[in-house]
């Protein structure tokens, strides 16, 4: 075999869905590299940062911070935009994502065909609801995007910053914190969510 | 310059979500209905991991690169807020089916869509810090 086939043969190997095992020990790697670096995880707080790169410290003090200190960050998450890009180009997973028959049970009863729900077939966004094309899509992804924004500067941090790092630090805060993550995803997907798909 | 290892770092972790399939909408409902292991266990396996590694940092007085002890500035014990706080943003994960990181890897990945939740992120962060000083701190 040629080098060309061998990495060929590689790309497909981990082109494979990855198991949550080997993600969450890679997740602690980036968690002590961030440490190492001196820095703590946090995803959020590029949020805050970009609107004070947009020039909203003029208008609202919360915003007016030293953005050089946040360079590192925007940093990340520009790598993160990147790593979404190289995985969709050379990394994509033969098939949609595999979730559970239950799940899948569960969607087609509430009127959700898993097998059309990601119209690009990869099974990672319900592109059948949220899509330029539909007015209510575009109401619910900017709503929910919002209360993820909202909530986590209110709370001063995402999954990353509490769930991971936090966590990972024994902090009660960011322990009662997930707990609430919790309370408002369940009382969504349970309580919420199936009357929105009615409407 | 100095910025370069973040990049990588960032570039790690965008193929990370996507490979363990953390960035899916459906991975999220599926979680919040308890009918999977799958992002439990790749959460847990972080946290514990983590923990490990920032116990055995702080046990062998590791230095970090810009010469300081492994510190982490706790966050005043209010429950209510922390409560509170996590709710709304559940809520949000639980609809948008992304948190902040897989935002921004399922724009790179190519989801468009993706740039409205950013938007809407962006929008939220603005508005809580104008009514800051009405909400329980």
């Amino acid at each position: 075999m040629s080098i060309s086939n061998y990495f060929e043969t590689f790309l497909q190997f981990v082109s494979q869905p990855w198991h949550w095992s080997v993600g969450g020990v890679l997740l602690a790697l980036i968690v002590f590299f961030m440490t190492w670096m001196g820095q703590s995880f946090g995803v959020s707080t590029s949020f805050k940062a970009l609107c004070s790169v947009a020039g909203a410290g003029k208008r609202v003090p919360f915003f007016n911070i030293n953005i050089k200190q946040e360079y590192w960050r925007l940093a990340f998450v520009l790598g993160a935009l990147i790593g979404g890009l190289i995985a969709a180009t050379y990394l994509k997973s033969p098939e949609a994502v595999d979730i559970s028959a239950s799940t899948i049970a569960y969607l087609q009863s509430i009127g959700i065909d898993y097998s059309q729900a990601d119209t690009i077939g990869s099974g990672l966004v319900f592109t059948e609801l949220f899509n330029y094309a539909s007015f209510k899509g575009v109401f619910l992804a900017l709503a929910g995007g919002f209360l993820v924004g909202f909530g986590a500067r209110y709370g001063n941090g995402c999954t990353s910053g509490h769930a991971i790092t936090g966590m990972a630090h024994l902090q009660l805060p960011s322990f009662l914190t997930v707990i609430g993550f919790f309370i408002g995803g369940i009382f969504m997907t349970y309580l919420i969510f199936p009357h929105l798909m009615n409407l | 310059m100095k910025n370069i290892p973040f990049v990588l770092a960032g570039v790690l972790f965008g193929v990370i979500m996507v490979k363990t399939e953390a960035i899916s909408w459906f991975r999220i409902h599926e979680m919040f209905r308890f009918e999977s292991f799958h992002m439990y266990g790749l959460i847990g396996v972080a946290i514990v991991v983590s923990a490990l590694i920032i116990f055995v940092m702080k046990k062998t007085n590791m230095k970090t690169l810009t010469g300081h002890l492994i510190s982490y500035s706790p966050m005043k014990l209010r429950p209510s807020r922390h409560l509170l706080a996590g709710a709304i943003y559940g809520m949000g994960w639980a609809l948008s089916g992304t948190c902040p990181g897989p935002v921004y890897v399922l724009l790179g990945y190519g989801y468009w869509i993706v740039a409205i939740m950013f938007l809407g992120a962006l929008l939220g962060t603005y508005s809580y810090a104008l009514v800051k000083s009405k909400l329980p701190h």
